[in-house]
């Protein structure tokens, strides 16, 4: 039975978790002897006050689309994948290889191409643990874990000494050809007349992200393969019933997962950087969970997660610059995010759903 | 190779294996008790930074020793409300515990002592120096015997034999005393626990106390007395490595000694050399650096035995009505 109606549930509990976060945040800011109120001025501004700012915005909100919406679909089928990371991290191999093999003629070929091959790898980097979870009965949180670690060692150790171009001491691939390079929003922009910052690095991926989040919509809820990830995320043993194996689901939506997270790799790898280097997703699978979190694991609440943090990861940035806040606010304010919108939710759901029961009784 | 280099390795070992023994053993209590804990480094390193932030400006180990198990177990706290009182969802708590720490160091370091996220570097009485073992002078001359002595057993800080009898004493607690019987009930079947009268939430919340000091004494150990003072990050994973031994362990103190030391020598291992020739093959610095993960992977899919966890690992506690 549910108590709250569906608004209640779907936004008010996500936002008030949020601004309990928010508010926490800035009074650890109040405690470091900053003033919480100008910082978020600095944010703002250095964020969303010029189109070089929501260039980067955009860029990071990219980013934490695709790993959002690996973590979202996991969640549907009760699978909690932590390897969003080495997911995008080995799809950063797959974007590598496949730019770097072939001689491409024009950059949307190289961009499909690099598309399948940063989301095969990343399938196969959320099969193996799927497979493990589904035939051999391990669990999929502390295999997705070692998994993060199994693929930064790889990645580290193909670079130093498989990618590394002779005579680089930097342990990183090459150069990607120009063919390969995406256009950025300033170019995209300036074709229907928007002027757009030529320096920041938001480009062609964002849009794609976009179609992302909607084929994952259309994925869960307009299919059956969607109705049966969510069947079995909703109990396991009545869709077992209904004829849905378990087995398959898990492999399935973990290689769907793993080949989302593994897409990133085509707007930080070949869209910003146009090469791999060392430690590539920079986290993004991580934040991917507070993304899911927040967004309540749906395609659209996803997409204003993700800005949201794209946001706050420039405006850091920003106030990193400025301001002697260090970056790692942004993880101080994620893991906030991550507490109250997921493992705290009770803490506001409790409450939340007496004072319904209350009015009600009063409307009664 | 040498016998003294190889002596010298396991000296490592030993040295690198303590921050995982305390930190397993904080998790075997924890998991032990139902409360999946992958928590552990950031509690970790919350302690290692409290402990040498308050080290260096009290010129005291050890009140910087109090003040990490003190942050510690706040964490670890948190980690008990969210998952014990509020019925959350512990892995969720864990990772949020991890990026909680992982921030709010470097933040903290920053505004303390802005010297981009570490901390002065600790001397003196300020860390934990090495003990020498009554005795070392008088097996000098005796040889191997004596540069066992010496270089092994001998002159390694206070926590490492602390950690050493930590294991007996663990083991002792959870499989031969009354709290040690409940502690495991409680992760086995909580139910039952209930049905007897005793509150499963009490005993999960002694669970998780316990995590909490020993899991501050890995970070305490971490920042004064493997190294001298606080940088960014100084966990560099090891909570996760101590979670892939307490997973390679199966959840049993002694093999946890085992699983940590042998995951010590790795590391031992691949700091000392960069790849390692066998015959014409050379496995790269890297898959050693990796192989504890590979380890775990392998031993949780049981090909190699079975790993079982708890029982009742995971669920939140709801009595029935």
């Amino acid at each position: 039975m549910n108590i709250l109606p569906k608004w209640a549930e779907l936004v008010l509990i996500p936002l008030i978790s949020v601004c309990i976060a928010f508010v926490i945040s800035g009074i650890i800011i109040v405690l470091i002897g900053e003033n919480p109120i100008s910082a978020l001025k600095l944010m703002i501004d250095g964020a969303l006050g010029s189109s070089y700012g929501w260039g980067y915005t955009l860029y990071y909100a990219t980013n934490f689309l695709f790993t959002g919406l690996a973590v979202s679909i996991a969640f549907h089928a009760k699978l909690f994948n932590i390897g969003g990371e080495g997911q995008a991290t080995v799809g950063g191999l797959g974007v590598a290889i496949v730019c770097l093999s072939f001689p491409w003629p024009h950059w949307s070929v190289a961009l499909i191409a690099a598309s399948f091959g940063a989301m095969a790898f990343g399938a196969i980097w959320g099969l193996i643990p799927a497979y493990l979870q589904a035939k051999r009965g391990s669990h999929i949180v502390i295999t997705t874990i070692m998994f993060n670690f199994i693929a930064a060692a790889l990645l580290n150790y193909l670079l130093v000494n498989v990618f590394r171009p002779d005579g680089s001491m930097d342990p990183a691939t090459a150069k990607f050809p120009d063919q390969t390079n995406l256009p950025t929003l300033h170019e995209i922009l300036s074709l229907i007349g928007i002027p757009f910052s030529k320096a920041a690095p938001a480009n062609v991926c964002f849009l794609i992200a976009i179609l992302s989040c909607f084929l994952v919509w259309v994925l869960l809820w307009r299919t059956r393969l969607g109705y049966e990830i969510r069947a079995f995320g909703h109990s396991d043993s009545a869709a077992e019933y209904a004829g849905i194996s378990s087995s398959k689901i898990i492999i399935v939506t973990m290689m769907i997962s793993g080949a989302l997270a593994g897409l990133m790799a085509i707007n930080n790898v070949m869209g910003e950087a146009e090469r791999l280097v060392m430690n590539s997703a920079e986290g993004a699978g991580f934040i991917g969970i507070a993304v899911a979190l927040m967004g309540r694991s749906h395609p659209f609440g996803v997409l204003l997660a993700s800005i949201l943090f794209g946001f706050l990861y420039q405006g850091g940035a920003e106030l990193a610059l400025w301001t002697s806040i260090p970056r790692e606010l942004i993880v101080v304010i994620q893991a906030l995010v991550i507490l109250f919108t997921g493992a705290l939710d009770n803490l506001v759901r409790i409450p939340l759903e007496k004072t319904f029961i209350y009015f009600r009784k009063g409307n009664a | 190779m040498e016998f003294l280099t190889i002596i010298q390795i396991l000296d490592s070992t030993i040295r690198l294996a303590t921050p995982l023994i305390f930190a397993a053993l904080a998790g075997l209590f924890s998991e032990r008790a139902g409360i999946f804990d992958i928590g552990l480094e950031g509690k970790m390193l919350i302690s290692a930074f409290l402990a040498a932030a308050v080290a260096a400006s009290s010129g005291s180990v050890w009140v910087g020793l109090f003040a990490g198990i003190v942050g510690s177990v706040v964490f670890s706290g948190i980690h008990g409300v969210a998952s014990i009182t509020f019925k959350g969802n512990q892995i969720i708590s864990g990772v949020a515990i991890n990026f909680l720490a992982a921030g709010l160091t470097v933040l903290i370091a920053q505004s303390w002592f802005s010297q981009g996220g570490r901390t002065p570097s600790l001397s003196g009485s300020a860390r934990f120096n090495p003990v020498n073992l009554p005795f070392t002078e008088a097996l000098q001359n005796i040889p191997y015997l004596g540069i066992i002595y010496n270089e092994l057993i001998s002159g390694h800080t206070v926590l490492v034999y602390v950690a050493l009898i930590l294991v007996p004493l663990s083991w002792w607690v959870l499989f031969k005393t009354t709290v040690g019987l409940r502690l495991r009930a409680v992760g086995e079947n909580p139910a039952a626990l209930d049905t007897a009268g005793i509150s499963v939430a009490r005993t999960r919340y002694l669970a998780i106390l316990i995590c909490g000091i020993l899991c501050g004494l890995s970070g305490v150990y971490l920042s004064t007395g493997l190294s001298a003072g606080f940088v960014k990050d100084m966990s560099a994973g090891r909570g996760y490595i101590a979670l892939a031994a307490l997973i390679f362990a199966k959840w049993r103190p002694w093999y946890v000694l085992a699983a940590c030391l042998l995951f010590g020598l790795l590391e031992a291992i691949s700091n000392r050399y960069q790849n390692i020739d066998i015959f014409s093959f050379t496995l790269p610095v890297q898959f050693m650096q990796s192989l504890p993960y590979i380890l775990t992977v392998v031993i949780l899919a049981g090909f190699i035995g079975k790993a079982v966890p708890p029982k009742a690992g995971g669920q939140p506690y709801i009595k029935e009505r």
